[in-house]
């Protein structure tokens, strides 16, 4: 009798954990995700509501919702102070702003996407704008003005011709180096006249230094590989979009380079010698010479760094190619008319008015989309770095990544395919070779 | 029989609560996911009644992923983290369970000690383990460096990845399993011991023949338990490798995620999580016949 009590109790206990199925098993799971924090700022506008509803001009007072994760780790107080301007010249708009940390923000809004639950107007990253926008989530901007924002950020927000979203904020990625460095190998700093090959030279003589000393840090992942095969005029879709060309001789080419800096000449370390050290890290420790990255990497290195270092525009080989990121804000298209004409205005606010940009400048968030530099001005007074000038010159050669629905199950390939080509478990041609076949496979392009 | 019946009606409501949170929790989500693995949604639209006939594919998710090679890549990975991982797993719990139950002096702060691990969060212990099997400048590099010997580049190379990741699991859940083996020796009737004293066994005969037959429903509950929770394996490769090098450590439930969420291929990743069900069920009910030859019940 005992015996069978326990195996029933041991068949019971199994299915049990059969049934809670393929969910994390682990309760830890739950400590990891990050407080979503709710902001909202209601007592402001029960204020204001009564006086907007005895004005006949203004619409009805409407309460409209806004998720973010920009503000989430220190802006959210930036992001209220720029609401307060908003509110104070639109009494009838009442905006609930929910901040969400960024691991959590994309599976939270396709939770509420699918439940109908959704924001009424919500932030956005390049990687999944066009996921959403094909997937008719995003409502077409019909009613914003567009003029004084930056056209290839704003161009990288369209899909099927029509406005889906308005860039917030960009960044660009420039190249660093380690001036004192430079000094020591007595080699010319780098400008924006050299080349690839330049670069190769100046991290070869730096490289000759030390052991632990290394020339430069590109990581061979998706996000470099494909700035560096425009730099060589390669791309990874067809200009028509109809087609993958990811083993394209000008993509071989631009691998190769990347990738002989860590196996051939090893100016680059490999993932053995960084031994996990990040590659900021590898930098702030005064042991690497260049390194091409974003500007949101200044506040750090100018506390990290206690040597001198500076920026230039990232050199190209045929070309120069820049990275260009920029998050965007959208309108649901599952909102009411009402919401969706009040969201269009926050969000026109948020993007391109001056007071917005005043704001974001003066916390030292980031940089608004604005075409005007103008009104960039306050940022280029800072230093290091002297040549902060680099950002807006690096926005003349950029490159923006494909817009395609699949974008994320792309990059994972591409990025798979070339840290095999950096390892040497595939040469280039292989690399992208099987790259090419599996995105062919997996992948439908519109 | 009338009595019978009366005491089931008067359970229902005490039962209903928590079938209630069955059905809604449970069933409806298995029942979604099996009519959501015929479809082609991408879980970013909105779901409605349409949803489901209007992307209906019928097997085509199951046909795709049997013939791309991903799914038995990620497998085979799962397969080798399970054969590193239940023997050295169990070895050091079965270690662990007979030092508890010597009852010597510090039996009672070696406890915690070992149950420590067990109650650390993931991510944590993924983070420090991470640095722990630092080729360059870990802990564990550095003791086989003072032996003379180069130590392996755990997490960077394609084949010593998964043992890195197996080392930080065992050391998390041995004290779990280990606690569950010592309660099991507890369990044991001294008498037994007794008897084979007057019999005069040996410790290494006393321990093959009365202590681990009189063990092994214990052992063949945590087997089974560890079993699932490997082809469950997901958190500490995230933060460890990402599913690197080049994808060496990429598993089951990683894929499911990333086609849910990231690739918004709800359908794939819901075809994908029907066919790990099967193959936990298949492999359950292999070691439930099993059982017969090697468990114990006492009776």
């Amino acid at each position: 009798m005992k015996r069978k009590t326990i195996s029933l109790l041991t068949q019971v206990a199994i299915v049990a954990t059969l049934l809670s199925g393929c969910g994390s098993a682990n309760p830890d799971a739950a400590q990891t995700e990050a407080s979503t924090e709710k902001v909202t700022e209601t007592e402001a506008s029960k204020e204001a509501e009564p006086a907007a509803e005895t004005t006949q001009e203004t619409a009805e007072p409407i309460t409209i919702t806004y998720a973010n994760f920009n503000a989430s780790g220190g802006n959210e107080a930036t992001l209220n102070s720029m609401y307060q301007a908003f509110h104070e010249q639109n009494p009838d708009i009442t905006v609930e702003i929910e901040t969400i940390a960024m691991d959590d923000y994309f599976t939270t809004l396709q939770t509420r996407i699918a439940g109908g639950t959704a924001p009424d107007c919500f932030e956005m990253n390049i990687e999944n704008f066009a996921a959403y926008a094909s997937k008719g989530i995003l409502a077409e901007l019909s009613e914003v003005d567009t003029s004084s924002l930056n056209q290839t950020a704003l161009s990288a927000f369209s899909y099927g011709g029509k406005q889906y979203a308005l860039p917030e904020n960009f960044s660009t990625v420039i190249l660093v180096y380690n001036k004192d460095l430079f000094d020591q190998a007595g080699i010319d700093y780098p400008t924006s006249s050299w080349t690839r090959e330049d670069v190769d030279k100046a991290a070869e003589a730096i490289r000759a230094l030390g052991d632990n000393i290394f020339g430069i840090y590109q990581p061979v992942t998706y996000n470099e590989f494909y700035k560096v095969a425009a730099q060589y005029g390669g791309s990874l879709i067809s200009e028509d979009g109809s087609k993958f060309t990811i083993n394209s001789p000008e993509n071989i080419a631009a691998l190769q380079s990347m990738v002989d800096r860590v196996q051939k000449t090893n100016v680059q370390p490999t993932a053995e010698q960084m031994g996990g050290m990040g590659d900021w890290d590898l930098f702030e420790s005064g042991r690497l010479g260049m390194i091409p990255t974003g500007t949101w990497c200044f506040n750090t290195f100018t506390e990290a760094c206690d040597f001198a270092w500076d920026i230039c525009v990232e050199p190209g080989q045929t070309q120069k190619a820049t990275h260009f990121f920029a998050n965007a804000l959208v309108v649901n298209n599952d909102a009411s008319d009402a919401a969706k004409v009040a969201a269009q205005k926050w969000i026109s606010f948020l993007s391109s008015s001056d007071e917005a940009a005043k704001i974001r400048l003066d916390a030292g968030w980031d940089l608004p989309a604005l075409s005007d530099m103008n009104a960039l001005s306050s940022y280029l007074e800072i230093t290091p770095p002297d040549n902060r000038k680099a950002v807006f010159e690096s926005l003349d050669s950029l490159v923006l990544p494909p817009i395609i629905t699949d974008y994320s199950q792309m990059s994972d390939i591409i990025s798979n395919a070339v840290s095999k080509a950096a390892s040497g478990e595939s040469s280039p041609e292989e690399a992208l070779n099987e790259a090419q076949k599996l995105c062919e496979e997996q992948i439908t392009l519109q | 029989m009338t009595k019978e019946k009366k005491k089931i009606l008067q359970a229902i409501p005490f039962m209903l609560p928590s079938f209630i949170g069955m059905i809604i929790f449970s069933f409806l989500p298995i029942i979604m996911a099996t009519a959501l693995s015929m479809t082609d949604w991408s879980g970013l639209e909105k779901f409605t009644i349409h949803t489901i006939p209007d992307h209906f594919v019928g097997f085509q998710n199951y046909i795709q992923l049997l013939t791309r090679e991903e799914f038995w890549s990620t497998l085979l990975h799962v397969l080798y983290y399970i054969v590193l991982y239940i023997p050295l797993g169990f070895l050091l719990s079965m270690v662990i369970a007979l030092v508890l139950n010597t009852e010597k002096r510090f039996t009672g702060v070696m406890r915690v000690l070992f149950y420590i691990p067990v109650l650390t969060s993931w991510v944590a212990a993924s983070l420090i383990w991470k640095w722990v099997l630092s080729s360059q400048y870990g802990v564990i590099n550095s003791v086989i460096g003072v032996f003379g010997m180069k130590g392996p580049d755990w997490l960077t190379n394609k084949y010593w990845a998964m043992p890195g990741i197996v080392l930080a699991s065992v050391w998390k859940d041995m004290g779990y399993y280990g606690l569950y083996i010592f309660g099991g020796l507890r369990g044991i009737d001294p008498t037994y011991y007794e008897a084979a004293k007057v019999d005069g066994a040996g410790k290494m005969w006393t321990l093959f023949s009365v202590t681990m037959p009189l063990l092994s429903p214990t052992l063949f509950y945590c087997l089974i338990m560890s079993l699932i929770n490997a082809f469950q394996l997901f958190p500490q490769v995230q933060i460890m490798t990402e599913g690197g090098p080049n994808g060496a450590t990429q598993v089951m439930v990683e894929r499911i995620y990333t086609y849910a969420f990231s690739y918004f291929k709800m359908g794939y990743a819901a075809a994908y999580s029907w066919l790990l069900f099967v193959i936990i069920l298949l492999l359950t009910l292999i070691q439930l016949k099993l059982q017969k030859v090697w468990v114990h019940y006492e009776s």
